[in-house]
């Protein structure tokens, strides 16, 4: 086994140590190092968005992502996404609308979407598909999903 | 509470990422077991060999040796081994042989690369037509997984004396579920004084089948296997069937090994491995009159089942039932065969072969009214069943039935009759985007075929909770299609309590009664009904005992009950489900009441053809459904979407390449599935009729968006750049190129 | 996950100087965003297990205007591409074709030096990158060299790169006067999908007449190529008599696609020409 190094960087708003190989992908290292399970694997080729995460404020595919690359970085992840006062609007939002069926994309999901609703508090049909569209689900056909993200736009405005 | 749209119960853990699935379970001491598979489609095994660099004597082995019970996963027909032992054949190429556990997930991946098997080759067949010639024996004595034929009045001497005989092929593929979570088995197994238990938990679709799978492989009394289907990141039948082989797997190695061990197939295994939709092939000639009348019908159904019988007597039997579609027809004869092939056995898939026999004759309604000069929707509205027709299966029509009413409305919705003007006048210009409008009339019948309900005989129940609130016992599982929350509804209702004071009990076998498996659209119909009648039973129970006055209060309902528990102990109802005396069916001649009651639809499209690159996109979709009353309408209009986008890539873009026997698209990047950027908005409309059968008058909702998507885009297509010889799906841009190639060549 | 971890190094060298001198020592691999190599990796199918993450280097970054061209570093993202005024004012091609590239969880991550060096046919920036006549700097150990990108790919992952080299800027020319341009990807849906094929135009206008034309094709070759035979026979020839028939029989010798698993030879052919077919009456069009 090659080197493990020691990874400083900030989770969920609070700062985190850990040695782990630099190759781990920050997948496995959130699942099985730090017990965080929220985050999915649909794919592990980048191809679903189960597993998003923002790094430093951008949507990123965690099982693409090896773990050197996050040190000195700010990650949140779906269980940084809503707070002590409750759900971020756009849980509510999946909750309310079912958007969430089965559940396995709505981790990433609400990641994307509320990483959408930061850059671009009103957004059109167009802009909700740019930025979802990386987001795989096979229970929704998606409708309602986008019922919910112009639903949390409209409350958080 | 029925009709209204509770929150999903499940929802508020879901949205938080809390929800644990199968991977997430943290488990002390856990190994992970991984499946070494053959990779020639047929021949002997000979030898299973160690490679060198692996620290084999860490690992736990697991070989058809080791098997102490039946060596056969317990099915309809037990013929599928768990592992192919040492002498015996290989019949597919992702055949499971060897079992490996272990801690570490990156040695145990090198370690199943390590092992080589030594297989004598044997000749491989592929295909239904290689399989029909019978170039390879390689099933029985014909290849035939099962044959069925429907037979009503006589269709041959219609042939010669009718106004119209038209006669089509058509084809569907192999279609994944691609259920977002992969699938996933944890194993648990213990030895105390009474001997072996084994505890499953996982994503599975049906506890009983897994138990009754784990029961047989070790020969264990009922009472010392437990099986529990933890939340399910989607299944759509894909987690019907294959989790009781995995779970066998799993079982085996946590037995062997000592330790609890996990196995969970990455994306591509569960793609290259695991169930499919069948392939089929479908011949129909059918009769008309000259005024466009059905006079008799004459379907070749056929199906690809892969290497072993698992669900193909049933996915074909489904098939067979839905053949003639939703017509009006005195001379029928349906002929259903499902053939061996050396390939990994397709199974389940929301639908459950009515997709491809539905697309068969919903194309063919088309294109017989193109060769008649007619128009589709007339000739449908000729045609269709009504109040006291018979079905080819000489099942009477009971309920009042409007399927022009259906129609109507979804080319309402559409507009369908203007924008047929406005686009047969802009594609004459033959613009670079030529548009199309086509739409499909279709049905689905709710639960178990013909006696599956009565042999199942199905229990559900309500338990008692000390706190006063009410638990729902089913074997029904929740896998996004909001169970919990309809069948919490449905006992509300029965109750007359706030949802809130009806929890539903995990589906663990160790607890709940075997409502059968949660398949065929029967949850909310069958086991709703079920637990509507335990729920009646449980009030009554307790006004009958003097603990409860009508009319209560929610508090007092819970007083009531913990008055009764403070009684008895514990306080619970079940109801079992009987057959309707007036439903009969004949498992032999395939005559009777194949259903207790179908759903039926209209779903119409508007799609847009691009003559640059021959890509179809879909540009509005209107799902118009009669699916008796509606027990959630939030939740149901987010089921018909969801199948409604199944049935899009099912007709247009979701390819299985299939390469010797395997699959060769085992991506995500080269198995496309529908993203947002490549659906409408999908409109719902439910017309609602209850039915008698279902709690509430609900009828079974699940499968049947996925039947008419694939035809009314096909429609759709032909109307736009057509006439094409649109018989196949998926109509790729490739597909509708060469189509459009053969138009021009003549 | 099929990779096998314990085998794997990836290190991070602190200077470019540093990460020259390691890629000269076969030390390992650059590795950028890694939106290509960890779905190999993923896979169990990534041959070299040493890798250097030279995904900070300064001299890689960011994007400079000159009056003549626009200087892109390698590590530029798609989504900086897209967030940069001149490329939209200069470049429509390059933002529709990073816009086209995975969805933006790749975009985010996923670098235009990367596109280039893993050399993918399928890639949708390089065939706008060859249409607009980029040049790509090239540093090592030895020293500097800017080649034309039109010479850089070879044949299928053949590249002009030495092993001690890295692609660390590319310099796209800004397009002068009345320009026309076409980019279209064809892939198995509409985002997160690999093309099938693509076409990138860049054609100048002047006096009625192409006055410069390169056209760039993605997934018909061995790797992203110039339709050369096409684009002789355009050029200089006037818009509202353009020579289409000629020119899309020439593209034939442009083109060698092949049946995959994502498509057909035949399929990749016909719709290729399809392509500038459309695209040559987007640029008559121009001319009215």
């Amino acid at each position: 086994m090659a080197e493990r190094i020691t990874l400083t960087f900030t989770l969920n708003g609070k700062p985190q140590t850990l040695a782990v190989h630099p190759m781990t992908r920050l997948l496995d290292m959130l699942r099985e190092d730090l017990g965080l399970t929220g985050t999915k694997e649909g794919c592990g080729e980048g191809e679903c968005g189960a597993c998003a995460v923002l790094l430093d404020g951008r949507v990123v595919n965690s099982c693409l992502i090896p773990a050197l690359q996050v040190e000195g970085c700010d990650l949140v992840t779906i269980e940084g996404l809503a707070t002590a006062s409750g759900l971020h609007p756009v849980q509510a939002a999946l909750l309310a609308h079912n958007g969430a069926q089965c559940g396995f994309c709505s981790p990433g999901m609400a990641i994307s979407a509320a990483d959408l609703l930061r850059r671009c508090p009103n957004p059109n049909h167009g802009d909700v598909k740019d930025a979802l569209s990386g987001n795989l689900c096979r229970c929704t056909g998606y409708t309602k999903i986008v019922e919910a993200v112009q639903a949390a736009a409209r409350s958080e405005a | 509470m029925i009709g209204q749209s509770a929150i999903r119960k499940e929802g508020r853990a879901k949205v938080l990422g809390a929800t644990q699935y199968t991977a997430d379970v943290p488990v002390e001491g856990l190994w992970r077991g991984a499946t070494v598979r053959s990779d020639v489609p047929r021949g002997i095994l000979r030898g299973i060999h160690f490679g060198e660099g692996i620290p084999w004597s860490e690992f736990t082995v697991v070989t058809a040796a080791d098997i102490p019970g039946k060596n056969r996963v317990a099915s309809i027909v037990a013929d599928q081994p768990f592992l192919v032992g040492i002498g015996e054949e290989v019949m597919h190429p992702e055949q499971p042989v060897v079992l490996l556990a272990h801690p570490d997930r990156y040695l145990l991946e090198a370690a199943r690369k390590a092992v080589r098997l030594e297989i004598e080759p044997l000749p491989a067949i592929f295909d239904m037509e290689a399989s029909l010639r019978q170039d390879e024996l390689i099933y029985g004595t014909d290849n035939l997984l099962k044959e069925i034929r429907i037979a009503k009045g006589d269709p041959a001497p219609i042939w010669e004396t009718a106004a119209f005989v038209i006669e089509g092929d058509y084809r569907t593929g192999a279609q994944e579920q691609l259920y977002l979570e992969t699938q996933a088995i944890l194993a648990f197994a213990n030895t105390d004084e009474n001997g072996l238990r084994i505890t499953i938990q996982g994503s599975l679709q049906c506890p009983y089948y897994v138990h009754g799978a784990i029961a047989g492989l070790f020969e264990l009394p009922a009472d010392h296997v437990r099986v529990t289907a933890l939340e399910m990141g989607g299944a759509f039948g894909g987690k019907e069937d294959y989790p009781s082989l995995i779970a066998g797997h799993a079982a085996l190695l946590a037995w062997k090994s000592g330790h609890p061990v996990r196995i969970v197939y990455d994306r591509e295994e569960d793609m290259a491995a695991t169930t499919k939709r069948h392939p089929s092939r479908t011949h129909i000639k059918s009769a008309f009159d000259a005024n466009g009348h059905l006079l008799a019908l004459d379907v070749d159904f056929q199906l690809d089942g892969g290497a072993y019988a698992t669900m193909s007597p049933v996915v074909l039997s489904r098939g067979t039932l839905h053949a003639a579609g939703v017509y009006r027809c005195p001379h029928v004869a349906i002929h259903g065969r499902a053939l061996a092939t050396n390939t990994p056995p397709p199974g389940a898939f929301r639908g459950f072969g009515a997709p491809q026999s539905l697309f068969a004759i919903e194309r063919h309604m088309d294109i017989c009214a193109q060769r008649m000069g007619m128009d589709p929707v007339e000739l449908r509205r000729r045609n269709f069943l009504r109040l006291g027709d018979s079905m080819a299966t000489g099942q009477v029509i009971r309920e009042d039935l409007d399927l022009a009413g259906l129609m109507d409305r979804a080319l309402v919705e559409l507009d369908y009759d203007a924008k047929r003007k406005r686009f047969q006048t802009e594609n004459a210009a033959s613009p670079e985007v030529c548009r199309g409008v086509g739409f499909a009339v279709f049905m689905h019948g709710c639960g178990f075929t013909g006696s599956g309900e009565a042999k199942l005989a199905s229990v559900a129940g309500l338990e008692a909770l000390p706190d006063g609130r009410v638990s729902v016992l089913a074997a029904s599982t929740e896998m996004g299609q909001g169970k919990h929350t309809v069948f919490a509804q449905v006992a509300a209702e029965a109750l007359g309590l706030p949802i809130e004071l009806v929890e539903v009990a995990p589906s663990d076998t160790s607890r709940v009664p075997n409502s059968g498996p949660t398949v065929a659209s029967r949850s909310t119909m069958v086991v709703g009904k079920l637990i509507q009648d335990a729920a009646v039973a449980f009030r009554q129970g307790l006004i009958q005992q003097g603990l409860l006055h009508e009319p209560f209060t929610p508090e007092a309902f819970q007083a009531a009950v913990r008055a009764m528990l403070a009684r008895s102990g514990s306080y619970k109802t079940y109801a079992q489900y009987h057959t309707p005396p007036q439903q009969k069916w004949d498992d032999t001649s395939y005559q009777g009441d194949a259903y207790p009651t179908f759903t039926w639809a209209c779903y119409a499209t508007q799609v847009a053809v691009d003559t640059v690159t021959w890509e179809v996109a879909v540009e509005d979709f209107v799902a118009v459904q009669e699916v008796g009353r509606v027990i959630n309408p939030t939740l149901a209009t987010g089921q018909v979407q969801g199948g409604v986008a199944q049935g899009i890539g099912f007709g247009l873009w979701e390819e299985v390449r299939m390469h010797n026997g395997r699959m060769a698209n085992t991506q995500l990047t080269n198995y496309a599935i529908p993203t947002l950027a490549d659906l409408p908005e999908i409109r719902v409309v439910f017309l609602e009729n209850p039915h008698p059968a279902g709690p509430g008058g609900a009828k079974g909702l699940g499968e049947l968006p996925m039947n008419g998507p694939a035809p009314a885009l096909l429609n759709a297509v032909d109307f736009a750049v057509g006439p094409l010889r649109l018989d196949e799906v998926p109509m790729t841009p490739e597909r509708l190129l060469d189509r459009a190639e053969e138009v021009a060549r003549g | 996950m099929r990779g096998f971890l314990p085998a794997m190094e990836l290190q991070r060298p602190a200077s470019l100087s540093e990460a020259l001198q390691m890629l000269a020592a076969h030390t390992g691999r650059p590795f950028a965003g890694g939106t290509d190599l960890m779905v190999v990796y993923n896979a169990g199918k990534l041959r070299e297990t040493r890798f250097l993450d030279i995904a900070r280097l300064p001299e890689l970054q960011g994007i400079r205007e000159t009056p003549e061209y626009l200087d892109l570093g390698a590590l530029c993202t798609f989504t900086e591409l897209l967030a940069h005024p001149a490329i939209h004012r200069h470049f429509p091609n390059l933002v529709k074709s990073a816009k086209a590239t995975g969805a933006l969880a790749i975009q985010n991550r996923g670098t235009l030096g990367g596109n280039i060096a893993n050399a993918s046919p399928a890639a949708d920036t390089p065939p706008c990158l060859l249409a607009y006549g980029a040049e790509l700097e090239l540093v090592s150990p030895r020293g500097t060299r800017v080649v034309p990108y039109e010479l850089f790919h070879q044949g299928y992952k053949v590249m002009d790169l030495a092993a001690d080299e890295l692609v660390t800027r590319i310099r796209v020319p800004k397009p002068s006067g009345t320009s026309v341009h076409y980019f279209r990807k064809v892939g198995t849906r509409q985002a997160q999908a690999i093309a099938k094929l693509s076409l990138a135009l860049v054609a100048q206008v002047a006096d009625g007449c192409v006055a410069n034309l390169r056209i760039g094709l993605g997934a018909v070759a061995p790797a992203p190529v110039r339709a050369c035979h096409a684009e002789a026979v355009l050029q200089g020839q006037p818009l509202a008599n353009l020579p289409v028939a000629v020119a899309l029989e020439a593209l034939l010798a442009d083109m060698s696609p092949i049946d995959d698993i994502r498509s057909t030879a035949h399929y990749r052919s016909i719709v290729t020409r399809n392509l500038l077919a459309q695209a040559l009456r987007t640029l008559s069009a121009t001319g009215n």
